[in-house]
């Protein structure tokens, strides 16, 4: 259960990147737990979202990177919505997709979203899609 | 023509304020640029210029050259013009010929590049040179005092300063919009860290301040405005009628016995009811009911005379009216207190919306023994007592995006204690709080905490809660615990919310009555963080307790009688001086045309009627130059700032 922490070049740098690709500073989390206690699929996650924000501050890019919460996250943004320092969690969850290694095969692709679905979801909700199912 | 034309010797000191100024600005060169520059004397620079040693050097070079007029190339005016003024008056030199550039605040604190911000030092020091020469001696305007203060708010500040200044020996004009005096510490039930019985340490406060002969209590009063200035103000008042004579009011209850309207109580915050003439407490004083007409069925044109039928007292009184009094104060103690932030606010928690979801100052009065179940506790919805009960803590508070930034302060603590005094009711019962951190500064505060914790098996849960909701007759809070990381479902019979404090003045009417400033919460702002905390920037008005941020009441109470202190300090002085840098009228230039009657914000100006040009009144001129910057006719001239040196000093910066 043992960590060590260096807060090194690589880590300034994912931790930065994270930032700049949510549009948020991770740093200002103080870890009050809202966006958990209210993330509707959080009981499926492995850790939970302010686990992952915590990750993120701490350079932990590996674990950040490797865990499951971050694919079984909707964007449904009810976490953003209620945290009261403005992070926008799912946006997170949403950056360390993009930066973690893509999938090896697509298992799905823009023909499978029917029309009508396409031009209600929320624009984060279709790239999240893609980018947990698609290479 | 600058200086009525003739020379004057003027003294420059350059201030290195350590590294602070000469980190930035080469101030040798500024002192050496301005040797020789016209009228300059002298110029010089120093490491500490308001050191002993500094302050020394001017005086000295003052008496030994003669000058008659000294620019403190330095900090921020605000800082230490008072300083060299004295310095000024020591050598024999008027201290309104002591002019300071500032070139820390505007120059080296936001500056980087030494040479630019150098020839900006040296722009900065001409300009003042120019301004310099075209000062005159003032002498500050004597102004006599009102020894008398104004204490608006009855709640534990509003008394205890009413008492300390009322010892100091000065009249009190106490005034408070409730038909009682008390506030909220009198609803609390028992007080952190100590437990002692709210009530019982300050019911004789009241007492004592209703029955000080040098207090006047206005109850069911409030300030309508207010004019004049420090030492010397006018304040309206409105009486609002209560219906009901205090002095023959004899308490005996028979009016509200037979009062057929029942409305909710505020003293018990809603968990119980009153009629519509009432006693809000049985310790209130003034000791006599008041007849709320906005519940009331109504005087006019009939009216049900019950109440008065039944008086034999002859007390109730219908044609009373509502009445403006008027005071004349020196000083005004502003003590308006707080409000609990809105449940409404937080819907997710279900305040509004569920019985048994309920805030710190309900809970309070649950817990209270003069409260509706008598000290039991026992849930609004059914009267029974919760077995499982949970306190969420920081509901509004320190949530920048969606609520209040800021923290609230005590609410912490009186968690604490309310879990305390709940375990202490309900041997077997449960208690879980919800918190972020626990913020337990304060004497004895933290040992408080552990002791709720370690004696009384509260249970601490770090995490928030996302919802309260019901399941049947069940409420269910839904949060997390961090510390294990897991998601947290609990079952509770009542739920405690631990609800922001916000400033007790709505949409900030009063203080715009007054003209108080506030910051940007709405909290009555103090003059300087650190060094001036219970004086409000407005001269003459002192802050005390929560209208100036959430305070505790040990916090409060010191507040209350340094402010106290402060009123007693000024009516200490034989006379108050008023800075005379103000703006008078050139009655040959002035068209009488009123621009500047607008633009004062102080309300100095009037039209002379029987001159048509505007009359000034200097006391209550605060010199900002609103109207001076108005004026068409360039009547409106600011002393020791008028148009010809405003303008000599940018064309001292425009040349270079």
């Amino acid at each position: 259960m043992k960590i060590s922490i260096k807060i090194g070049a690589d880590e300034k740098k994912f931790i930065d990147r994270v930032s700049e690709l949510s549009g948020k500073n991770v740093y200002s989390c103080y870890q009050c737990g809202r966006c958990s206690a209210g993330c509707p699929f959080a009981f499926d996650m492995d850790i939970l979202p302010n686990q992952i924000i915590r990750l993120v501050q701490m350079g932990l890019a590996e674990e950040a990177l490797s865990c499951e919460a971050i694919n079984v996250c909707a964007s449904c943004f009810t976490c953003q919505s209620r945290c009261p320092k403005g992070i926008d969690i799912a946006s997170v969850a949403e950056a360390l997709r993009q930066l973690r290694d893509p999938q090896e095969k697509d298992f799905f692709g823009p023909d499978d979203v029917p029309r009508e679905l396409a031009d209600e979801l929320p624009q984060q909700a279709l790239v999240a899609l893609f980018r947990k199912l698609s290479k | 023509m600058m200086g009525n034309g003739k020379k004057k010797k003027i003294g420059i000191f350059v201030c290195h304020c350590g590294v602070n100024i000469a980190s930035v600005v080469d101030v040798e060169r500024v002192a050496k640029e301005l040797d020789g520059y016209t009228d300059v004397e002298l110029s010089t620079d120093y490491v500490y210029m308001c050191s002993e040693p500094g302050q020394k050097m001017i005086l000295e070079q003052i008496q030994e050259r003669g000058l008659d007029g000294v620019i403190i190339a330095a900090c921020s005016p605000t800082l230490h013009e008072k300083t060299f003024q004295n310095v000024a008056e020591l050598a024999g030199l008027n201290p309104y010929m002591v002019e300071i550039a500032n070139i820390r605040e505007q120059n080296s604190w936001v500056h980087t590049d030494k040479e630019k911000a150098t020839d900006k030092a040296v722009k900065i020091v001409k300009s003042m040179v120019e301004k310099l020469r075209g000062n005159e001696h003032l002498e500050p305007i004597k102004v006599g005092i009102t020894r008398r203060a104004m204490v608006v708010g009855g709640g534990v500040a509003g008394l205890q300063a009413a008492l300390d200044i009322a010892d100091h020996g000065y009249e009190v004009v106490l005034v408070e919009k409730e038909p009682s005096i008390g506030g909220h510490m009198v609803q609390l039930s028992e007080t952190f860290p100590t437990l002692d019985c709210s009530q019982c340490i300050m019911t004789p406060k009241m007492v004592e301040v209703s029955r000080h002969p040098n207090i006047k209590v206005l109850t069911y009063h409030e300030v309508e405005s207010i004019s004049g200035f420090v030492g010397n103000f006018k304040v309206r008042i409105k009486k609002k009628p209560k219906f009901v004579d205090e002095d023959l009011c004899k308490l005996c209850g028979d009016c509200a016995d037979v009062c057929p309207q029942v409305v909710p109580d505020e003293f018990n915050m809603g968990l119980s009811f009153r009629k519509a003439i009432y006693l809000p407490f049985p310790q209130a004083i003034p000791g006599a009911y008041t007849l709320d007409i906005d519940s009331c069925l109504g005087l006019l044109p009939v009216r049900c005379g019950k109440c008065k039928d039944v008086c034999d007292a002859r007390a109730i009184d219908y044609d009373m009216k509502e009445e403006i009094i008027e005071e004349e104060v020196g000083a005004v103690v502003l003590a308006t207190g707080y409000d609990l932030y809105s449940m409404q606010a937080l819907g997710e928690f279900g305040g509004e919306r569920y019985e048994d979801v309920i805030n710190g100052l309900e809970f309070e009065r649950i817990l209270s023994a003069s409260g509706p179940t008598g000290g039991e506790v026992r849930r609004p919805s059914d009267g029974k007592i919760p077995k499982n009960i949970v306190f969420i803590q920081c509901c509004g508070s320190r949530d920048p995006e969606l609520h209040n930034s800021y923290c609230s302060k005590i609410c912490c603590m009186y968690t604490a204690k309310h879990a305390m005094l709940y375990k202490h009711r309900v041997h077997d019962g449960n208690a879980t709080v919800f918190y972020i951190d626990v913020r337990a500064g304060g004497k004895a505060f933290d040992e408080f905490y552990q002791r709720t914790v370690d004696e009384d098996d509260v249970l601490y849960m770090r995490g928030k809660v996302s919802k309260v909701y019901k399941e049947g007759d069940i409420l269910k809070v839904r949060g997390v615990d961090t510390l294990t990381g897991k998601l947290v479902e609990m079952e509770a019979d009542m739920v405690v919310l631990a609800m922001s404090m916000v400033h007790a003045d709505g949409s900030g009417e009063l203080m715009k009555k007054l003209k108080v400033g506030t910051d940007k919460d709405g909290w009555l702002a103090e003059a300087h963080p650190k060094l001036r905390p219970v004086e409000s920037l407005n001269a003459g008005f002192f802050l005390a307790g929560c209208a100036h941020g959430p305070k505790d009441i040990p916090d409060t109470v010191a507040q209350a009688s340094a402010a106290a202190a402060k009123v007693g300090d000024l009516f200490a002085r034989h006379e108050l001086l008023h800075e005379p840098t103000i703006v008078p009228v050139i009655e040959e230039l002035c068209s009488g045309c009123g621009i500047c009657i607008s633009m004062c914000p102080y309300g100095a100006r009037s039209l002379d009627l029987t001159k048509h040009v505007v009359k000034v009144n200097e006391v209550l001129c605060e010199g900002c130059g609103a109207c001076a910057a108005a004026c068409p006719c360039g009547a409106a001239q600011q002393k020791n700032q008028t148009d010809e040196q405003i303008f000599s000093m940018v064309k001292a910066i425009l040349k270079g």
